[in-house]
């Protein structure tokens, strides 16, 4: 029987469990917490689909190419073209499961959104995340609990390393977090670990559970990653204890504006700088903005978002939540008094290369959701996080069902095979999925422990990492971070204190740096300061990075062309004028 | 300067011991996760003695009071740690795990029992839900709980061996009741009379720790109306 094993128990991680379950095929979902503690839940402003519901005329057609926009065309605009294509399909869907959106009557409504041109973002005040996973989460537990279980929960256990066997993905290590033990389970494997926040500790809007082991381990093992140097910088944070908290882009979209203090006069700069979409520009435009501006002497900091101006309805009906978010923590009312902003890191744009199935490099390993490289190109739109998570669950899901490939050819040729052995808390419904479990091994033999590492270490290698990716670079503040990094390096090893997931890390860290180095342009969330300019004709193109007998190789492979049948010279002359 | 003693057990079944660490706030706003965070980042490890100390374990996620990972007994009151602030302490913090689940290891319990129930009352939907205005209201603040546990822990009649599910059963049904096709209503009514209704006492004081502020008293007594008394309320 195919059994899935799906690593990451999120937003990508659910759809694609649900996905599966629908088409029958079995998965095991697998994760250090409950889905009620990932970071999914975080999300607020919304999730888009072009449903005109607005009366503004909206079509797919424009939601793909704002999306393309938006990432200033490095994404594969079939791919886009399927997420756009589907997104009314899903936000149907998720009503249908009960999502709480908010409605005018019988009606759906939606809400403007960032990078934009028409109204398409659906959304649940602004707590959108944690409505749609509550949804999810439940529509997960029916098949939780079909009489041969589809889900099979595995909630306190750690991905430790991927199962390889003549360069083909077999399974997956994990280890079981509240015994220790560790168990092996063969099957394909869907990457949804999230964005490697874990490399930024304290600076991100992130969770701490997403700690970058994951996409470090995949990375040493041979998976091929992409843009790394595509890194969101949200304009919109504030500092909390211990990490950056996200004013959503929805307080925005409502109608908040940015200004600064200058000559002792508001300037409302965003506004007077892009007449159209003024403060609804795209992330990357602002945050560069504010990157400016703070460092203007003319202008006083800090930035303020202004939400004053804000119908009384608008805070009781769609954004109530965040009023009160805002008062607990920084004890402003936003509706008094302009709540002080700066941008912070939110969105990883770059991850596991996949292509429009999902697939990876290595066969029978797809990945789904922010640990992905789709969708977003090199600046995430808001509102395409959420839909690209549930998109891309369904089609790697789709795409394994499509594959045919019978579990058992993997097993007989898997050494994992060898022990076939139970032991986990609900040891009979595992069992009955006739996984193939190994509980005891040699520990000489076990990988290494993705979490091991030190927090002191985290520290150093996220100030190195910042120097070098900043919201504005340039080679020479890339290449010191590069040196740290590799002095940094040699005093672990040297300390004898280096674990193999440290070293890991490291390896990860220098490939984001040197992914950065190479694109020599400024593109989306990638500002050079040294290469002010975007060029299409060298550098509109996708960053791969594969670590290979002991070293990075860092390539720019050409982006796919729209090749779906239908639309496509339109799409193709779309994607031309967005070009010029 | 702050105490914090922290009630600490390597497995389940090992003794439980208390362990006290000095610790220097670095800003007002830190909090008892930021406190955990900074006790775990030091190298080595050591309690006020000096003596030298295990990692503590406990479990945290999102530190914004989104995602319920962090919940302990703080001071004899259950809370999220990253929803406790150091200054609101004098001297001394004493951190427990909670107590009406398993303890896995220092301050993790396996809460593996409040999802049980959720399974155990088909919390899911088997039909097209029916949406409007009005139900997704209900149904917004019937999806706001984190499944952090601490409404159990002080509940006076929730037992982890007895039928009575608690709030954090019953919120999430709460959001069923409301979107549910009428088709569907029989059955889970019948489930939310039986695991809900005839075991609430209605102390309420799921009310006051509920770190989301969800509002359950309305909430029950919409779903008491609908599932109880047969009342579908129109708000």
């Amino acid at each position: 029987m195919l059994r899935v094993n799906i690593i990451g128990a999120g937003l990508a991680g659910l759809s694609a469990a649900v996905r599966l379950a629908q088409m029958n095929i079995a998965s095991a979902l697998i994760s250090v917490q409950t889905s009620e503690r990932a970071q999914s839940v975080l999300a607020e402003g919304g999730i888009n689909a072009a449903m005109n519901v607005s009366g503004e005329n909206d079509t797919v057609q424009e939601h793909f190419e704002d999306t393309m926009r938006g990432g200033v065309c490095l994404a594969d605009p079939g791919a886009v073209r399927g997420l756009t294509q589907e997104a009314p399909v899903i936000v149907q869907e998720l009503l249908d499961l009960g999502v709480p959106f908010n409605m005018e009557g019988d009606a759906l409504v939606q809400r403007r959104f960032g990078g934009q041109k028409k109204t398409r973002t659906t959304y649940a005040r602004s707590s959108t995340g944690k409505a749609l996973m509550t949804a999810m989460i439940d529509a997960a537990r029916r098949y939780e609990n079909t009489e041969q279980p589809l889900i099979l929960r595995y909630p306190h256990h750690r991905f430790q390393e991927l199962i390889l066997e003549n360069g083909a993905c077999k399974g997956v290590w994990l280890q079981d977090t509240y015994t220790g033990k560790w168990i092996a389970l063969a099957g394909p494997v869907i990457l949804a670990f999230g964005g490697p926040n874990g490399l930024f500790p304290g600076r991100t809007t992130g969770t701490t559970a997403n700690d970058a082991g994951g996409l470090a381990t995949v990375f040493a093992q041979g998976v091929e990653l992409a843009n790394l140097e595509f890194i969101q910088y949200h304009p919109t944070t504030v500092q909390i204890s211990g990490k950056r908290m996200l004013i959503s882009e929805a307080a925005r979209g409502e109608g908040g504006r940015l200004y600064v203090m200058r000559g002792g006069q508001k300037w409302f700069f965003m506004e007077e700088k892009y007449p159209e979409l003024g403060n609804l520009m795209p992330r990357d435009v602002v945050s560069r903005e504010m990157y400016t501006i703070l460092r203007d002497p003319e202008c006083q900091p800090p930035i303020l978002l202004d939400l004053t101006g804000l119908p009384k309805k608008t805070w009781q009906k769609r954004l109530p939540d965040l009023r009160k978010e805002i008062r607990h923590y920084l004890n402003i009312d936003p509706a008094r008094q302009p709540v002080p902003v700066s941008p912070g890191i939110h969105f990883f744009m770059g991850g596991i290369l996949v292509d429009r199935e999902h697939r990876t490099n290595i066969p029978n390993l797809y990945a789904a959701g922010e640990c992905a490289c789709q969708y977003h190109g090199a600046n995430r739109l808001g509102g395409n996080s959420l839909l690209g998570a549930l998109y891309g669950g369904r089609v790697a899901a789709q795409s394994i069902a499509k594959q045919d490939f019978a579990v058992q050819d993997l097993a007989a040729q898997s050494t994992v095979k060898e022990v076939a052995e139970v032991e986990t808390p609900d040891a009979a419904a595992h069992s009955s999925a006739e996984a193939i479990v190994k509980t005891s091994a040699d520990p000489e033999t076990l990988p290494a422990d993705s979490s091991d590492f030190s927090a002191s270490a985290a520290e150093e290698l996220a100030k190195i990492l910042s120097k070098g990716l900043g919201i504005i670079r340039d080679e020479t503040g890339i290449d010191e971070a590069l040196r740290e990094l590799d002095a940094f390096g040699r005093r672990l090893q040297q300390s004898g204190k280096r674990t193999e997931t440290e070293k890991r890390r490291l390896k990860l860290a220098e490939a984001m740096l040197l992914c950065a180095r190479e694109r020599k342009e400024s593109r989306g969330a990638h500002t050079r300061a040294d290469f002010p300019a975007r060029d299409d004709e060298n550098w509109q193109k996708t960053t791969a990075a594969v670590f290979k007998e002991g070293k990075i190789h860092i390539s720019f492979r050409e982006i796919p062309v729209l090749e779906s049948p239908g639309n496509t010279i339109e799409s193709n002359r779309t994607i031309e004028s967005i070009r010029k | 300067m702050i105490r914090i003693e922290i009630k600490r057990r390597a497995q389940e079944d090992s003794r439980p011991y208390i362990q006290t660490f000095q610790y220097e706030p670095e800003g007002p706003a830190d909090t008892v996760a930021t406190a955990l965070t900074r006790l775990n980042a030091r190298e080595p490890l050591e309690d006020e003695k000096g003596k030298p100390a295990d990692p503590i374990r406990w479990e945290c996620s999102c530190l914004q009071k989104k995602c319920g990972a962090c919940a302990m007994v703080i001071n004899g009151i259950p809370k999220l740690a990253c929803n406790a602030p150091i200054r609101e302490y004098k001297r001394v913090i004493r951190l427990e795990p909670l107590r009406k689940f398993p303890v896995v290891a220092d301050l993790i319990v396996d809460r593996t029992a409040m999802m049980r129930n959720l399974s155990q009352m088909r919390i899911w939907l088997s039909e097209k839900a029916a949406l409007n205005e009005k139900t997704v209201d209900v149904g917004y603040e019937g999806s706001r709980c984190l499944q952090c546990g601490l409404c159990l822990e002080v509940c006076p009649n929730y037992d982890p061996e007895g039928k009575f599910a608690g709030m954090a059963a019953a919120i999430p049904m709460t959001r069923l009741l409301a979107e549910m096709a009428p088709s569907e209503r029989q059955g889970a009514a019948k489930i939310y009379r039986s695991r809900v209704f005839e075991g609430c006492g209605k102390s309420l004081a799921c009310r006051d720790v509920c770190p989301a502020g969800i509002e359950i008293d309305e909430l029950l007594a919409r779903s008491n109306a609908a599932a109880v008394w047969n009342r579908w309320i129109r708000k």
